[in-house]
């Protein structure tokens, strides 16, 4: 055993501060033989599978007849592939948006109301952690598994794009995927956080869960219906075409308070370097001008710097939902 | 369980031992941070308040290194919150507590160390194994990885789960996990070891091992127990002293005849047992025990054949009246068979002081005791049925009022509510 120093004298063995370490260990390591994470890698797998095989199907067809091969490879991941009958499939960006949510929620909508349920809770708090270190240390394990779950699936798909299309990516390619990751990165990590929040909030799993999922499908599916409906009402795209173009400006923000827009917004400016703008002209000017700009490819930094606020407000998103969710458990009672 | 003495050695140190003696706390005459040798837990007013409820009020404790203290109560009487402070999970609202010498809301973490706590209706990682569980708290306590796997051993081993231990903890029944609870904060080897309700769910041999687990701990290891309960036989079993909860004020504490001296009712009795043959005329044998100088009267036992109980009259000597006794069989030639003077139980000790407070028995009317003859004392485990039939939800938020705990007894049977008193 330890040599604890006689009592009551002040201990002379430092207690560490890191506490997060182990407890984002025991979570990492419970999360990889849970079986969600199966679950989950399958899914997400299929989900990018289904509309990369038609995606590649389409790129085979263009690409023999097309001499620039600048960007091929990656429109693996934004191209949204027509399968017969005007029927289109969304992209593999297009799958992620829908399905990453999952992932962030998964592994977080029973962290700490689990402990609670199980009775761990009172056990954990009274070992020689802060209490922080509860959260901190699910949260890290949270992302640490979403960054595994990414880029396992992320590096199969390229596999395959390169064994399909026969094209190897360019450096810039590479860059670009990598950095599309991090936003997926990212806004799963705020779904991630989200769920803490609920798991921090609602005292019984089954119900954080099911509010979870409500919010992944209002948000995701019914967003933009609302959205638009909600943007009907107040800015209606009538009238003269300065007056709808404005209209549809206010449209179009009130879209971005989703997740879901930003993150689409971004990954096509980022995955495609076709995309010259995220916003559609609000003035008949600016309108015109987009009309007579040569279509050219962005270089990277460029298309960075266009999805800049896309990416801040994710990020910023995150911050809150989890500082909301660390507030809270911070001021709850150990038992509730 | 087998002994393990190879764990519990290294650490004793020989002055302990002398510390070991549980000593009459003297509330009040000391400052919380005068220096002391053997005291593990010291509160001074320690106040708990939520909204209008107080959960624990100005509780002065003293618990010594080598004694086993039960915080006795009923549900919602303020043991876990006075626990939850203790450990600096909960902030007192005004007050202080030293625990190991440290102050929790200011150094939970070195408070935490080395205070091992095992929380009302413990809960393990059901996914994982009773081993890797453990394995997990020994690296929250940051025991060298070298010393995790015979520290587990060793604990498993106190415990008596080691044929289990790597079995899943979902498929462990309550008593197993209580069990586990107890080795769980074994494992970091600690100075005080607080158990709220630990054995609530454990089979009446395993109990028995496991209080003898506790009684060598502190024995060997100088330890400090406090173990809050409501199992009154229990608790009297093994705990050198008693601090009885209602309310969130400790209306008493002390050793069992400090507080049988302070509660009880003053009566005193002696059992005597006689080999009669079934049937046999014993009208001679009760004369005589009758007139022995000190007994003032001689009741049957609840069965023909138990033993009969004198009581002894106001003033005198039960000691003295049992030597009489002696002597008095002795010279009239009746067969005895036993004799042993009859403490008032833990029960009687306990319902009398949850008596005292108005509002202590304002959740639930109970039979006077004034009126309820000795013989028909309902045994320890009614009483357990009784505190446990009392949901934590089901009393109103009873309002601290009374101030005294010496105030006159109100009987129970008519139960002022709260609102009632000014």
């Amino acid at each position: 055993m330890t040599a604890v120093p006689a009592q009551p004298a002040p201990r002379t063995r430092s207690v560490p501060g890191s506490g997060w370490t182990v407890v984002a260990a025991k979570e990492f390591g419970d999360h990889l033989l849970s079986a969600r994470f199966f679950v989950l890698v399958i899914v997400l797998g299929l989900a990018a599978a289904i509309p990369l095989y038609f995606a590649a199907a389409a790129i085979r067809e263009v690409a023999s007849g097309v001499t620039d091969t600048q960007a091929i490879f990656i429109a693996l991941f934004w191209l949204a592939p027509d399968v017969g009958d005007q029927f289109t499939l969304p992209s593999v960006t297009g799958f992620m948006a829908y399905v990453a949510p999952l992932l962030g929620l998964a592994f977080s909508f029973d962290s700490i109301n689990g402990e609670r349920a199980q009775g761990t809770l009172p056990r954990l708090l009274s070992q020689p952690i802060h209490r922080d270190d509860v959260v901190n240390g699910k949260f890290v394990a949270g992302l640490a598994v979403i960054g595994l779950v990414l880029v396992t699936v992320v590096t199969a798909i390229a596999a395959f794009g390169i064994i399909r299309l026969g094209i190897v990516p360019a450096p810039a390619e590479i860059l670009r995927i990598v950095l599309w990751v991090l936003l997926t990165f990212v806004y799963v990590s705020l779904w991630l956080a989200f769920g803490m929040l609920l798991s921090v909030a609602i005292l019984r799993a089954a119900t954080s869960a099911l509010v979870g999922f409500g919010a992944w499908l209002l948000l995701t599916f019914f967003g933009g219906l609302i959205v638009s409906l909600i943007g009907g009402i107040i800015a209606p795209v009538a009238g003269t075409a300065e007056e709808a173009l404005r209209n549809n400006g206010t449209q179009e923000a009130l879209r971005r308070l989703l997740p879901d827009t930003l993150y689409r917004e971004a990954s096509l400016s980022l995955l495609n370097p076709q995309v010259t703008s995220v916003s559609t002209p609000a003035t008949i000017g600016s309108y015109e001008q987009a009309q007579q700009r040569i279509p050219s490819l962005l270089s990277l930094d460029q298309s960075f710097i266009l999805v800049w606020p896309q990416v801040v407000a994710l990020v910023a998103m995150t911050v809150a939902c989890f500082a909301l969710a660390y507030v809270l458990f911070m001021r709850q009672e150990v038992r509730a | 369980m087998s002994a393990s003495p190879g764990r519990i050695a290294p650490k004793k140190r020989p002055g302990r031992r002398l510390a070991a003696a549980p000593t009459a706390p003297s509330v009040g005459a000391t400052g919380i941070d005068a220096p002391s040798d053997s005291i593990r837990i010291r509160t001074r007013g320690l106040t708990k308040r939520y909204d209008d409820l107080v959960a624990v009020d100005h509780l002065d404790l003293d618990i010594h290194a080598g004694e086993i203290f039960g915080l006795l109560g009923q549900n919602g009487a303020g043991k876990t919150t006075t626990i939850l402070m203790l450990l600096g999970l909960t902030e007192p609202t005004s007050g202080a507590a030293r625990v190991v010498g440290l102050d929790p809301s200011r150094g939970p973490l070195q408070v935490k160390r080395r205070v091992g706590y095992m929380p009302d209706s413990v809960g393990f990682y059901g996914d994982l194994t009773g081993r890797e569980n453990l394995r997990y708290t020994a690296r929250l306590n940051r025991i060298p990885a070298e010393l995790t796997e015979t520290t587990i051993d060793e604990v498993l081993d106190q415990v008596g789960l080691t044929d289990r231990a790597d079995d899943k903890t979902d498929t462990y029944s309550r008593g197993m996990l209580q069990r586990l609870g107890i080795a769980d904060a074994l494992v970091k080897d600690p100075d005080v070891l607080i158990l709220d309700e630990p054995t609530t769910a454990i089979d009446p041999l395993g109990v028995t091992e496991v209080l003898e687990l506790l009684r060598r701990l502190v024995r060997e290891r100088g330890m400090a127990v406090l173990l809050s309960s409501h199992l009154l036989n229990q608790v009297q079993s093994v705990c050198d002293r008693i601090g009885i909860f209602a309310s969130g004020k400790l209306i008493g504490q002390g050793t069992m005849e400090q507080l049988a001296a302070r509660f009880g009712d003053g009566r005193r009795e002696v059992e005597v047992g006689l080999d009669l043959p079934q049937g046999a005329d014993d009208r001679h044998a009760r004369e005589v025990l009758r007139k022995v100088p000190g007994v003032e009267s001689l009741d049957d036992g609840p069965r023909p054949g138990d033993p009969w109980t004198l009581t002894v009259a106001p003033g005198s000597d039960p000691a003295a009246v049992r030597s009489a006794v002696l002597a008095a069989v002795a010279a009239e030639g009746l067969p005895l068979a036993s004799i042993r003077a009859v403490l008032p139980s833990l029960e009687d000790v306990y319902r009398r002081a949850v008596a005292r407070p108005a509002t202590a028995a304002a959740a639930r009317p109970r039979p006077s005791n004034e009126d309820t003859p000795a013989a028909e004392d309902t045994p320890a485990a009614d009483a357990r049925a009784d505190l446990d039939r009392v949901p934590a939800a089901a009393p109103p938020p009873v309002r601290v009022v009374a101030p005294d705990p010496v105030e006159p007894v109100t009987l129970p049977s008519d139960p002022p509510s709260p609102e009632e008193k000014p």
